[in-house]
């Protein structure tokens, strides 16, 4: 291996592993600031994971190891997810045809144990965080599944390594105006897999509300700070997705410093819309998914039947 | 030789329509039994060479299995179930005369048209032995009394057995005997189980049985 | 070869061995059972090598019958379904040979017989290479199946299912019967050499076929919109028999299909789209069932009418592939669906097992009255969380491996194939993704509801683990599950050589099977990462305090267990958008007023799309029925007189009116 590559990995890992927690840091001062406060540090991210990582825990004598091994198991699907994406140059740590599919199934992995932690603690709270998860992450696979299938389509390849560079090496949204369509359905699905406002308000603890923020009450100490940072993670990896989709990439570093501009760019678009938008009522939130889902179909057909 | 064989084929039919003109169940019986016995001096009429000894053995198994023991069995059935006369048939007695006449001449016109690989030992046999099963189903299809179906049941039999004469070249008599064996058996059958259903019913009417249907 | 025959005649030694020793049952069931283990034992040992080899033969067996003689053969696709048939077959009925007795078991001599039969009969399905002897041996396969639908038959329901089973077979059956004969008309008779060698069929010839094949094959492949019966059918069975049932019989419909599709050569590529629309619709279908199901049973049952749909969406990925001519797709297609015959076989046997050791222990099918199992059937709850997992289609286990190459060759073909073809491949996946996501959802709900929380009723409190044979069954079962999905590689080179015949090649391509083996580090990597921050975790936590405490209950001084989430209120927020496929009949009101006093209110689920199918079809079909019944008249005389002048009917016609 010589040294760009093993830089190239490097900076992959250090990318992926210490840049998330920035992310919610800096929507909600984006919220703060269009709120007309101050709001709190950019670093508040990191300062909150290093006081749950000092803290003990308290279990509920109703759980069993399921929800001890949830925030992990969750974890380590959503870094393993960030390992196949490539986030420094041309290729991932792990890269191969298909790799896209296994991208979707870890995520959904991690979903998995942690509605099965929420369900664990015998609580109706947790329980009904984890049937609206459930519920709505039926809905919300799809649609990724059209946007991913719509980047492979505009690339005639099935992995991430052949399908996101041709994509960015030009200016990718004048060659392809349809991505920008498929952008903003990944967008959309952006902001349902990650809680965020008008699918879930992840600041409210209100039963009426709550998704996401409700199936993780019961966990505290390290287990909070492993599922805060699987959170971040996980908001990470779409945004690296979403930059990828509307942004050039050049070859080198370069990208990743392109990369870092755009999915701080997606993490300020989230906190816009979340500053914007009241949240839907949760009869509507299917709906909200279809209609990402119609965006997404529309991109591919017209893909289709232009021709490549 | 052949006309005994036509006297004898003639006889058989005969016999068949005494049995439908007979409302005694008895006399139907009787009738099927004469018939047996006839057709067990056939194989001699009809000149089959197979060793004098065989053909008397087969004579004898004939006589006594058609014209004695299974009309005896016959009559224990009849005996236990206490019935004399056939009541109310489906088709009256005078009609049902006349069909199996009708009958007897349809089998006469097709077994004329029957052509047979090889040359029948009589031209009777054919048309006799058709008409003997016509006989033999039309006394099954119009009687109510289930011994009547057993009377129905053996002229079937005697039907088939004349039609075996025809083919004796190919069918070999032990299939004739096992085929007698099967009447037994059969009968044998058919008596238990009229025994028990007249001991469960008080009656053996067929016509009772008519939840064959959804 | 030999083993196989061995395996055979064991299977045939089986099925008559309990009329021998008829007067006692039991030690009839026990002998029966173990003839047939070590008749399944023997054939997937013979079925391995044969399938590591490559075998592919032909014999001719003369048969003293009018019909000549019959042909059975042997290839990489028979050989792969004969070991999926016996390892699932002898893994169930070594479960069943614990657990029927345990369950107070009656008649065992009689299942025992049937389930040997029925092995039997799927292994000479497999077999066969001609009509005749393919179509004998599957009516024996559906009867004998009956039987053991319906082998509680003092149960209404069992004899209820076990009829709805029957008339969905037959009617399949009728029209494969006139598949066959078209075939052998093709080809000038019955054998599948000669049909292979007549020659390519006319278009319009091979389309009916292949529809033929679809619902004929397709009914008991259990595909929309004739999978009515397994919902039924799987939770009345014994559970060692439900397990045979869904995880061999149904697999013999997509093996029909395979076949068919062997014989009518190179497909057309409107198949692989109704393929692709079947599928979908099924696996659809299947998962949002299952999503809404109460009983336990039930929803294993429709998931797996899911997975079925899965396996066909992947048959239409290939036939897309074929007909397109990009071999890479056709094999991803086929070997998705192969392998997701396998692990589907296995999985749901597993699962079905499972949940008759749950509904033994606990006395009941409804979730709505489990929870906290997990505490007190720890390697119950073990098998079923992987189980559970496996079904959802996620790492490391194997179904994520079938259903990622399913996947692949759907995304490589909509990304490469021309524009019907790839919108058919998006909407495969697309359809794939929503069911995936629904099954998910159920199997989290089937595994939270029952095996975590709280207890909902008296019934989970006395539960225990059954032990001994049954858990060791269902553990071998779980431990080929696990390894498969952390092997990929050894998992995705089963059903290579098979995947290949059926995509129309003679060898797996070269680059189909690199990928797996990146993804096999990467399931490796998984499981590292995971390792290492439980220990990370438990690090942190060695010098910290941990204190166990009741769960947050929001400020309620009162929570109880029943306030927890039910299977039935678990899939509420997504119903309402399905109301078409699924409705839900409501009789009855909810509490009304401030101080309200009892109330009723009943729910139930309704397959609406399923039954707008069938339903209409099913009463115009009796209704012209109705008409020729009236020649039914119950009497005996009646009948014989039909037959008396059909006779002289037929005579007069043959003698004299045409001769």
């Amino acid at each position: 291996m010589n040294a760009a590559l093993l830089l190239e990995r490097a900076l992959h890992l250090a990318l992926l592993l210490a840049l998330p927690p920035l992310l919610p840091g800096v929507v909600n001062r984006v919220k703060a600031i269009v709120a007309g406060r101050s709001g709190p540090g950019l670093l508040q991210g990191y300062l909150d994971l290093a006081k749950l990582l000092r803290k003990g825990a308290v279990y509920s004598r109703t759980t069993t190891w399921i929800f001890r091994a949830g925030p992990v198991v969750g974890l380590a699907a959503v870094l393993a997810a960030g390992l196949l994406l490539p986030l420094a140059g041309r290729t991932a740590l792990l890269s191969f045809p298909g790799d896209v599919i296994a991208f979707a199934a870890l995520l959904g992995l991690s979903r998995f144990f942690t509605v099965l932690a929420a369900l664990d603690t015998g609580s109706a709270f947790e329980g009904m965080g984890a049937s609206r998860e459930a519920s709505f992450s039926a809905f919300a696979e799809p649609v990724l599944f059209l946007v991913l299938a719509t980047l492979c389509v505009a690339a005639g390849a099935a992995g991430f390594g052949e399908v996101l560079e041709p994509v960015g090496t030009a200016a990718a949204a004048l060659r392809h105006p349809v991505l920008l369509v498929a952008a903003a359905a990944l967008f959309a699905v952006l902001l349902a897999e990650n809680a965020r406002i008008p699918v879930d308000d992840p600041n409210t603890h209100l039963e009426l509300t709550m998704i996401h923020e409700v199936m993780v009450l019961d966990h505290g100490g390290p287990d909070l700070a492993f599922i805060q940072y699987g959170a971040a993670v996980k908001l990470f990896l779409f945004s690296a997705l979403l930059a990828h989709l509307v942004l050039p990439f050049p070859a080198g570093p370069a990208g990743a410093a392109v990369l870092v501009l755009g999915v701080l760019g997606a993490a300020v678009a989230v906190g816009l819309v979340e500053s914007a938008m009241a949240r839907l009522r949760m009869g509507r939130v299917p709906q909200f998914l279809v209609g990402a889902g119609a965006l997404a179909a529309l991109a591919l057909a017209v893909l289709l039947t232009r021709g490549r | 030789m052949g006309q005994l064989a036509d006297l004898l084929l003639l006889l058989v039919v005969v016999l068949g329509l005494q049995a439908l003109a007979t409302s005694r169940i008895q006399g139907a019986v009787r009738a099927v039994a004469l018939q047996g016995a006839a057709l067990s001096l056939l194989p001699f009429a009809l000149g089959h060479a197979l060793g004098l000894g065989a053909m008397v053995a087969i004579a004898a198994i004939t006589f006594a299995l058609k014209a004695v023991l299974i009309p005896r069995l016959l009559t224990r059935a009849i005996r236990t179930a206490g019935v004399v006369h056939e009541a109310e048939p489906f088709v009256s007695l005078h009609v049902s005369v006349m069909l199996g006449a009708a009958l007897v001449g349809a089998a006469f016109w097709l077994g004329g048209a029957l052509e047979l690989p090889w040359p029948a030992p009589s031209r009777l046999v054919v048309p006799s032995a058709l008409a003997t099963l016509f006989l033999g189903l039309l006394v099954t299809v119009s009687r109510r009394k289930a011994v009547s179906q057993v009377v129905g049941y053996l002229m079937l039999e005697n039907g088939i057995f004349v039609f075996g004469q025809a083919l004796a070249h190919q069918v070999p008599f032990v299939v004739e005997l096992g085929i007698l064996l099967d009447v037994l058996v059969g009968v044998f059958v058919m008596g238990i189980a009229i025994h028990h259903i007249s001991r469960e019913f008080d009656h053996i009417d067929v016509d009772a049985l008519s939840t064959l249907r959804d | 070869m030999s083993l196989l025959a061995a395996a055979a005649l064991l299977l045939l030694a089986a099925a008559l061995a309990p009329v021998l020793l008829a007067r006692r049952d039991a030690a009839a069931f026990r002998v029966g059972t173990l003839l047939t283990i070590a008749a399944c034992a023997a054939g997937f040992a013979g079925a391995t090598a044969a399938l590591r080899d490559g075998l592919n033969v032909e014999a001719t067996f003369d048969w003293p019958l009018p019909i000549g003689a019959v042909r059975a053969g042997l290839d990489p696709l028979s050989a792969f379904f004969l070991v999926v048939l016996f390892l699932v077959a002898g893994l169930a009925a070594l479960h069943g040979l614990a657990a029927h007795p345990a369950r107070g078991g009656r008649a065992g001599g009689r299942a025992a017989a049937f389930y040997a039969l029925t092995v039997l009969a799927m292994a000479g399905v497999v077999a066969a290479r001609d009509g005749v002897l393919f179509l004998a041996a599957w009516e024996l396969m559906t009867v004998a199946s009956y039987f053991l639908v319906a082998h509680e038959d003092e149960r209404p329901e069992a004899r209820r299912a076990g009829m709805t089973y029957l008339i969905f077979s037959h009617a399949g059956a009728a029209l494969l019967f006139v598949l066959f004969a078209l075939l052998a008309r093709h080809g000038g008779g019955f054998g599948f050499d000669a049909v292979r060698a007549a020659g390519p069929l006319a278009p319009a010839l091979a389309g009916t076929l292949f529809g033929l094949a679809l619902a004929g094959f397709g009914g008991k492949a259990a595909l929309f919109p004739l999978h009515l019966w397994a919902p039924d059918a799987y939770p009345e069975a014994p559970p060692h028999a439900a397990a045979l049932l869904s995880g061999a019989v149904s697999k013999m419909g997509i093996y029909g299909l395979l076949r068919a599709l062997d014989l009518l050569g190179p497909p057309e590529g409107w198949w692989g789209t109704a393929l692709v629309a079947v599928g979908g619709a099924t696996a659809v279908t299947g998962a949002l069932h299952a999503f809404a199901q109460r009983d336990l049973k039930r929803l294993v049952a429709y998931s797996s009418v899911e997975n079925l749909g899965v396996v066909a969406l992947g048959l239409g990925v290939g036939v897309l592939g074929r007909a397109h001519g990009a071999p890479l797709v056709a094999w991803l297609g086929f070997a998705g669906a192969l392998l997701h015959v396998l692990n589907h076989g296995l999985v749901k046997s597993l699962l079905l097992l499972l949940a008759g050791d749950v509904a033994d222990a606990t006395g009941t099918r409804a979730l709505d009255r489990l929870g906290a199992l997990a505490r007190r059937m720890p390697v119950t709850g073990g098998a079923f969380l992987l189980g559970a997992l496996a079904l959802a289609g996620l790492p490391p286990l194997n179904v994520f491996v079938s259903e990622w190459l399913l996947l692949s060759g759907a995304l490589r073909g909509a990304a490469t194939l021309p524009a019907e073809a790839a919108a058919a491949a998006v909407v495969a996946l697309a359809l794939l993704a929503l069911a995936g996501g629904l099954a998910a959802a159920a199997f989290v709900k089937a595994y939270g509801v029952g095996f975590l929380g709280a207890p909902r009723s008296t019934a989970p409190l006395a539960a225990r683990d059954p032990g001994g044979l049954r858990q060791g069954a269902v553990l071998a079962l779980a431990g080929v599950c696990l390894t498969l999905g952390l092997a990929p590689e050894t998992a995705a080179s089963l059903p290579a050589a098979a995947a290949a015949l059926a995509a129309g090649l003679s060898a797996p391509p070269a680059a189909a099977l690199e990928p797996v083996a990146a993804l096999s580090r990467g399931v490796l990597l998984l499981v590292l990462l995971g390792a290492a921050l439980a220990a990370a975790r438990a690090l942190l936590l060695r010098r910290r305090e941990v204190r166990a405490g009741a769960t947050w209950g929001c400020g309620y001084e009162a929570p109880t267990a029943r306030m927890q989430y039910t299977a039935a209120s678990f899939p509420a927020p997504a119903l309402g958008t399905f109301e078409g496929l699924l409705a839900r009949n409501v009789v009855g009101a909810g509490p009304e007023g401030y101080f309200p006093a009892a109330a009723r209110r009943e729910e139930r689920l309704v397959d609406t799309a399923g039954e707008r199918f069938v339903v209409p079809l099913a009463r115009r079909f009796l209704q012209a029925l109705a008409r020729v019944r009236v020649l039914q008249g119950g009497r005996l005389q009646l009948y014989l007189l039909y037959v008396f002048a059909t006779l002289v009917l037929l005579l007069a016609w043959q003698l004299v009116l045409s001769p």
